[in-house]
């Protein structure tokens, strides 16, 4: 009946039918069904894994330690991981497969060079001439070096930026990579920073002992925040300290979360203060676990950062040894090349070793979070914030702002500006303000033409909407939102049709997949806008159901861009104005052919 | 909780019930909302991921997906706002842009496209965009995966992570990369899938179909053109489903709501439907010729006239009865025997086995529940009355520990064992006794892998810790048994200090599981033919009983002893009295009460002793005893130990009918040959391992002249002098309602209109009790019986010369003797041919690789078949599945019975195994 008989039998003679009833087309198997796994690739996993505990949730981690080791992932390996993990096949496949760090090498595939040169293509690297620098390198490098094209690693103010193995490169040249790459310059670099000691000879710590000592009330803590206006400065800006009182008042045990998965093109502040004054935000993170009696901290770092990792390792190790975190535990998670999981509930599910796919909402983590029980979850920056809030007085952070708005706001800021960086800078400032006093004006040869207020998502506005205060609940009424707070400026040479289409392929690539409107609409609206004319009707259609039907945020928003540049920049749509100079055979410095 | 969630829908005022979901009830007021990530069905749960069922919150941002979402009071819902509809459509626009044209779809009447049409979303404005997730594979013999269609809803996933846990399919890579693989992206054919088709079953768009329903090019040409509802041939677990019938054959199987089921299937009820279909169906009664021998069985079943003649149903039933009374008469009638079927309905195990005990006069009948759980059925009827199931298999859901102990249930009872797992993921714990790993292990919290044959020094450790830790639930042993003091004395002598060194598991694991079982608010003794296949079966079987009755694990959910049964029908035959020792509902032959009611009821003089059971009345041919046999569905020629022995015994019968539908390897002896009736060829009802009586229904004619068996039974009843008018089963099944309690306020009736009943049932308009032993046993004094159990060594040890232990069994793909599953062309291509499952370790020693072929051989005989390594088996253990009639393990196994439930040991023999380099001799 069946028509298929997808293998004929290797022995096509007839069995004996006066003894054997089977039509004797096929030969049995040699093995149980499915890949068996060998003994040397368990043992080796083995080796690697040493004695931790075998948790699922441990998955990416031991993930890491397989593509760190072998520079890929085996399946041999994979198939033994499974087994000692007692997971099914698929379980391990699949997250292996989601995140862009895990090369997975089936038999007969060809591992991969064992260095990989990430090149960022996200849009302040694309405006710096990174596609240029990607298809130089992909010639120049040879086949012993694998050159791929990568989102943000956060160091948009010193575009373009390539990783070499673990190390971020930046300020990047087809010869500054070569020369690195030549002298096997792969590890991460890690910064000066302020270390342990240093953060506690200033006054470190103190606010942390005396509150974990009873000499303090927590409750004034979360009372300064409260009073401070401190909001979530990940970008979805809900007030922390009532945030922490909800969590506190969920049955234990709890859990807290810190998403240091900062992906958003455009956005590096958290890697700033990280890299800056890692114990500001680990003491201010201490304080939120003792404030809701986390029983358990998860840090969720972004793969980018390795150097960051390195500086956490060592100085958690630091704090532990000071019985600072006795109220509690650390846990460091790495990441593996997912933007999504900068998304709270897809990195929830990352951290219990999943796909990073959002959750859906209600329940709300502070509720139903990590591994089923009520969770804390902090952006990096917003922590960093709770000592200086509580040792200065809320009134110090709140009585900050410009333009009727209150605090402070660490912008990140990248384009084309003189002086690109990280500017602590009050809310409610304007754009405009933002260039001028802090950024030392445009970039020489550009002028103000738009920008992103809050990174890829947050939409394009031009330059005449430049006295905007920039501040949570200010841009949605233009449809877009400040979020991370990563600022954008784009200049007269930037052809707004190709910023968008950059944005949406961003998107596409980061799309988890879960939700249909989100999956099939950016990769629809991909091919839509690499037509010569935009359907724009069509494309309406569909913002309006990505922003209506998709089930988190980047597909809520990831037509923003989109929706922008057909409102305000419709001379970019139609052809009327080329933001280059014609005729020119190489494309203008610092002006990618296509971006 | 709260009585109600009141909330707008649509304008209306309606309310919710705890728990659902806003689509829920939207469909209880009738409100459609398009969905197709979401199965309405048990074990699926909603996902929210396609979004077409997108519904409108007033003063929400965004629109919520019906399906997840949960109404909250004074919600006000649109289902069908301009805002809602427009997002629900353009999923589907978005969808179809990539499917393939209608007119080439895999499924054009699939729930996709029958959605599509009902929102009128005919094409797609978006282009289409070629991706390498969309590929083909027909690697797999059952099914076609054609992911140009999948709209990575991942329902096929939830059905097989979620619903039957077999963990192969997943979604790999992500954003519009995303795809639906098999382990590591493996063609399914090449994957651990088991085939178990829930998945096609799952898909709303074609993506994934059964292999029968397209064409080479993937197209869908198989449409069906009617259904009939039944429940499946094979396994006890009774799973009910649907035949897919075109042109009078069967073309597809789909499960159905059973309560066993939940629409849940395995590869042999799912693909190993078309052995009605196959060539070899005996069509035509058959008489052997004269002057053949009965030692030559080389007969290919296709063509039997070589041995055989044509005969009409006139001569061949005549010659048939003829035979039978001739012998009756002359040698009485214990030199006649029966063998009845547990393949077979209710009403014909009944007729059967009264048949045997009126027509013929004799006890002597019996089938094959002697070998699965004759013990486990003798050890429960001594000591708590009954020898069916305190509770279905479904309790596990309630339970808190699940002990699953000598038993494959991935392998043999494959849905039961989606159950068992189930309950893991939502928290139970569960262990595994076994001296074979088994796919169950990655669910345990413990693993017992023990010595083959110490289950009692296992057992009677575990109960000497409960009793010397005061774990037992000592007000429960005062109210509810006897004998306790008998047990604490005895296995005083079982401290698991002493037994770690005897059953091979530390005693700190036995004194830990001992623990966990017996402090569990609930805990449930699953066991299989791992426990029963011994000569010390009926002790295994008495350990599992103290344990349960010690620590009142029984008559509460959650609790309880179940031996997994068999065959689909193997309740019902030892209920229906198809057992030499009893009549209907387990009363004694030897009861002169009991005799007389059915001597009254059937008209006849009937037989004061106890038959003999299978392996006696073999024994019983070689020794002039008995003389004829009437054998109907049975394969003895390849179930019984020894089956040399067996053979033999068949070809000196001086008179031998088989009644069947293939010409099995016992029918190769037969005289005369009864073409019969598969089971989509009848009705009737069969029993299953919960007590749940089912009804089967006919879906198919009969193939050339075969009858239908109970026509046959009543026909040559007829023959013997019986004046039987049974026109239809129903009147069989109103005759056993009168002599079966069991059957109380069960009707054929009640059946055809509910499919399934269980019993005991106190009502007609009331469901049966799952669940009983709540309130005493059905024993004499309604206490149960603690009967201790002392260490027997299995009947033959591993020695010099014969150093292994052989253990046989079945696989996931054939049935009993193969003579079915070998013939269903989805089944043979995955197990083609005779294996056996050895250690790495010994593969090695021997000096084999896989694949390679094997000799093994007992003090029986010897078979040669092809060694497989398997990482489940432990060394010094061979395990061989007995389907197999090319190298049919059965030559090899030990007849020694247990002296209780006259079981043979099949699970332990002591065995050879060497390189095979001259060719095989059957037996030595």
């Amino acid at each position: 009946m069946n028509v298929h008989d997808p293998r004929p039998s290797r022995d096509q003679g007839r069995p004996d039918r006066s003894i054997h009833p089977g039509s004797g087309r096929r030969k049995t198997r040699n093995a149980p069904r499915g890949r068996q796994v060998d003994q040397a690739s368990l043992d080796e996993v083995r080796a690697l894994l040493g004695d931790r505990p075998r948790r699922p949730d441990l998955l990416i981690e031991f993930l890491h330690l397989i593509q760190d080791h072998y520079g890929c992932l085996h399946a041999r390996h994979l198939a033994a991981l499974a087994k000692d993990m007692r997971l099914a096949l698929v379980e391990v496949y699949e997250v292996a497969t989601f995140y862009a760090h895990f090369d997975v090498v089936i038999e007969g595939e060809e591992p991969p060079p064992f260095l990989t040169v990430r090149v960022c293509d996200s849009l302040s690297c694309a405006l710096n001439g990174a596609e240029t620098l990607l298809s130089a390198l992909q010639s120049d490098l040879g086949r012993s070096v694998r050159v791929v094209r990568a989102p943000c690693m956060g160091g948009c103010d010193r575009a373009p930026v390539v990783a070499i193995g673990h190390a971020l490169h930046e300020h990047a040249t087809i010869e500054s990579v070569k020369r690195d790459v030549a002298h096997g310059h792969v590890h991460p670099h890690i910064p000066h920073y302020v270390d342990f000691g240093a953060y506690r000879e200033g006054g470190g710590y103190r606010l942390l002992t005396d509150l974990l000592d009873g000499r303090r009330p927590i409750d004034e803590v979360v009372k300064a925040l409260e009073d401070s206006n401190l909001r979530g400065l990940g970008g979805a800006g809900f007030p922390t300290g009532r945030k922490w009182r909800f969590v506190r008042a969920e049955p234990a045990p709890r859990l807290m979360a810190v998403n240091a998965d900062e992906g958003e093109p455009g956005t590096f502040k958290d890697r700033h203060y990280l890299e800056k004054d890692p114990h500001r935000f680990l003491e201010g993170m201490l304080i939120g676990a003792l404030a809701v009696e986390a029983q358990a901290i998860y840090i969720y770092l972004r793969d980018e950062y390795p150097q960051v990792r390195e500086i956490l390792l060592r100085e958690i190790a630091k704090v532990e040894a000071a019985g600072l975190a006795r109220h509690t535990e650390i846990h460091l998670r790495r990441g593996a090349g997912a933007y999504i999981c900068g998304e709270e509930s897809a990195m929830l599910e990352s951290i219990e070793g999943k796909r990073g796919l959002p959750r859906h909402k209600p329940p709300f983590p502070s509720q139903v979070g990590l591994f089923g029980r009520p969770t804390l979850i902090n952006n990096v920056e917003t922590l960093f914030w709770v000592r200086d809030i509580v040792e200065n007085g809320p009134d110090w952070f709140g009585g900050q702002g410009r333009n009727g708005r209150k605090g402070l706001r660490t912008f990140s800021v990248s384009g084309r500006v003189r002086e690109p960086g990280v500017k602590l800078a009050p809310a409610g400032i304007t754009v405009r303000e933002l260039i001028d006093e802090y950024c030392g004006g445009m970039a020489e040869g550009h002028s103000f033409k738009g920008y992103l207020p809050g990174g890829a998502s947050g939409g394009i506005l031009p330059a005449s909407m430049d006295s905007i205060p920039l501040d949570f609940g200010t841009l949605e009424q233009h449809g877009c939102f400040i979020g991370s707070a990563a600022v954008v400026i784009l200049s007269d040479r930037d052809d707004m049709r190709d910023v968008a289409l950059n944005l949406m392929r961003f998107f596409e690539d980061e799309s988890c997949g879960q939700c249909t409107p989100c999956r099939v609409g950016t990769e629809k609206a991909v091919v839509l806008m690499d037509q010569p004319q935009w359907d724009e009707g069509l494309l309406n259609e569909l913002s309006r159901v990505m922003t209506d039907a998709s089930i988190c945020g980047l597909g809520q928003a990831a037509m923003n861009p989109v929706k922008q540049v057909m409102k305000h920049f419709r001379a970019d749509l139609t052809g009327e104005i080329k933001p280059a100079p014609e005729g020119q055979s190489e494309p203008a410095p610092g002006k990618p052919a296509r971006y | 909780m709260q009585d109600g969630i009141r909330f707008s829908l649509n304008g209306v005022e309606v309310e919710a019930q705890a728990g659902e979901t806003i689509w829920q009830v939207a469909q209880r007021h009738d409100t459609e909302i398009p969905h197709l990530c979401y199965a309405h069905k048990p074990g699926y749960r909603p996902d929210g991921n396609c979004r077409a069922c997108v519904v409108e919150i007033e003063g929400e941002r965004v629109l919520a997906a019906s399906c997840v979402r949960k109404p909250a009071p004074g919600m006000k819902v649109h289902t069908n706002s301009e805002r809602a509809e427009a997002s629900q459509k353009l999923v589907f626009e978005l969808l179809v842009a990539d499917q393939p044209d209608r007119s080439d779809a895999h499924d054009p009447d699939s729930r996709f496209w029958n959605w599509a049409d009902h929102i009128h979303v005919t094409g797609s404005r978006f282009p289409a965009v070629a991706r390498e997730n969309k590929a083909k594979d027909f690697s797999h013999p059952a099914m076609a995966v054609q992911l140009d269609a999948c709209i990575q809803c991942n329902l096929c996933v939830r059905a097989c992570r979620e619903v039957q846990v077999n963990d192969v399919i997943g979604m790999a890579l992500r954003g519009p990369n995303e795809k639906i693989v098999f382990d590591f992206d493996d063609p399914m054919g090449d994957s651990t899938c088991v085939a178990c088709g829930e998945c096609v079953q799952a898909c709303p768009t074609g993506a994934l179909m059964p292999a029968t329903l397209v064409d080479e090019a993937g197209r869908f040409t198989n449409a069906p053109d009617r259904e009939v509802h039944s429940v499946c041939p094979y396994c006890g677990v009774g799973c009910q489903l649907t035949y897919q019938i075109k042109d009078d054959r069967i073309v597809a199987v789909e499960g159905r709501e059973g309560p066993s089921n939940q629409n849940r299937l395995c590869v042999k009820g799912r693909f190993g439907f078309d052995y009605v279909h196959h060539a070899d169906r005996l069509t035509v009664p058959l008489i052997r010729k004269d002057g053949i021998s009965k030692h030559d069985t080389a007969i290919d079943p296709l063509n039997p006239f070589t041995h055989f003649r044509e005969a009409t149903w006139e001569e061949a039933l005549e010659r048939a009865a003829g035979g039978l009374k001739a012998i009756r008469d002359t040698h009485g009638g214990n030199a006649l025997a029966g063998f009845g079927s547990a393949k077979g309905s209710n009403e014909e195990a009944y007729l059967f086995q009264k048949l045997v005990r009126a027509g013929f006069g004799t006890n002597n009948v019996d089938h094959c529940t002697r070998l699965c759980h004759a013990s486990s059925v003798a050890g429960l009827l001594e000591g708590v009355g009954s020898g069916a199931v305190s509770a279905p298999f479904m309790a596990a859901a309630d339970a808190e520990v699940i002990v699953v102990i000598g038993a494959n249930p991935t392998e043999n009872h494959p849905v039961a064992a989606t159950f068992f797992k189930n309950a893991t993921e939502r928290g139970a714990k569960l262990v595994v006794m076994d001296p074979r790993g088994t796919a169950l292990m990655r669910h345990a919290t413990h693993m017992l892998q023990f010595k083959p044959g110490r289950d009692v020094a296992m057992l009677n450790a575990m109960i000497h810790t409960i009793i010397e830790e005061e774990l037992y639930d000592r007000q429960y042993v005062q109210a509810n048994t006897t004998d306790f003091e008998a047990l604490a004395a005895n296995v005083k002598d079982f401290p698991p200090e002493q037994m770690e060194a005897i059953c091979g598991i530390p005693a700190a694991t036995l004194r830990e599981v001992a623990r966990l079982y017996a402090r569990s608010e609930a805990s449930i003794i699953f066991w299989g033919m791992g426990v029963s296949q011994h000569i010390h079966g009926t002790d295994n079987t008495r350990c599992l009983i103290a344990l349960a009755l010690l620590t009142g694990q029984i008559g509460r959910p959650g609790t309880g002893l179940h031996p997994l049964r068999g065959q689909n029908n193997v309740q019902g035959a030892s209920d229906a009295g198809l057992i030499p020792m009893f009549f209907p509902d387990y009363k004694s032959v030897e009861d002169p009460d009991v005799r007389g009611f059915y001597e009254n009821l059937w008209g006849a003089r009937l037989d004061p002793k106890r038959g003999l059971t299978v392996v006696e009345i073999m024994d019983a041919i070689h020794a002039d005893r008995v003389r004829g046999m009437y054998i109907m569905g049975e394969n003895p020629a390849m179930s019984d130990p020894d089956v040399q022995h067996a053979r033999e015994a068949l070809a000196k019968l001086e008179h031998l009918v088989v009644q069947d539908i293939f010409l099995t390897e016992t029918a190769k002896y037969a005289d005369v040959v009864l073409p019969a009736s598969a089971w989509p060829e009848k009705d009737g009802t069969v029993t299953n391992t919960n007590r749940q009586v089912q009804i089967g229904r006919k879906a198919l004619p009969l193939p050339g002249e075969a009858r239908q068996d109970l026509g046959i039974i009543v026909d040559l009843a007829r023959g013997l002098g019986l004046d039987w008018t049974y026109s239809h089963p129903r009147e069989v099944f109103a005759e056993m309602t009168q002599a079966m309690p069991s059957l109380r306020n069960i009707t054929w009736d009640r059946l055809e209109r509910e499919s399934s009943v269980t019993y005991p049932c106190d009502a007609p308009d009331e469901p049966g009790h799952d669940i009983v032993f709540g309130n005493g046993f059905p024993t004499a004094n309604g206490r149960g019986r603690f009967v201790p159990a002392r260490l027997v060594s299995p009947a033959e040890e591993p020695d010099a010369e014969y150093p292994m232990v052989l253990t046989t069994g079945r696989q996931l793909e054939h049935w009993h003797t193969g003579s079915m599953t070998r013939r269903a062309q989805v089944l043979d291509d995955l197990e083609p041919e005779a294996v056996a499952y050895v250690s790495a370790r010994d593969m090695e020693r021997i000096g084999l690789r896989s694949g390679d072929r094997l000799r093994v051989s007992t003090r029986r005989g010897a078979i040669e078949l092809v060694a497989r390594i398997d990482g489940m088996i432990p060394p010094g253990l061979i395990f061989i599945p007995f389907a197999y009639a090319e190298a049919a393990a059965n030559v090899l196994t030990n007849p020694q019975l247990d002296p209780f439930g006259k079981i043979p040991e099949f699970k332990f023999c002591a065995a050879k195994a060497e390189p095979a380099f001259a060719p095989a001799v059957a037996a030595e």
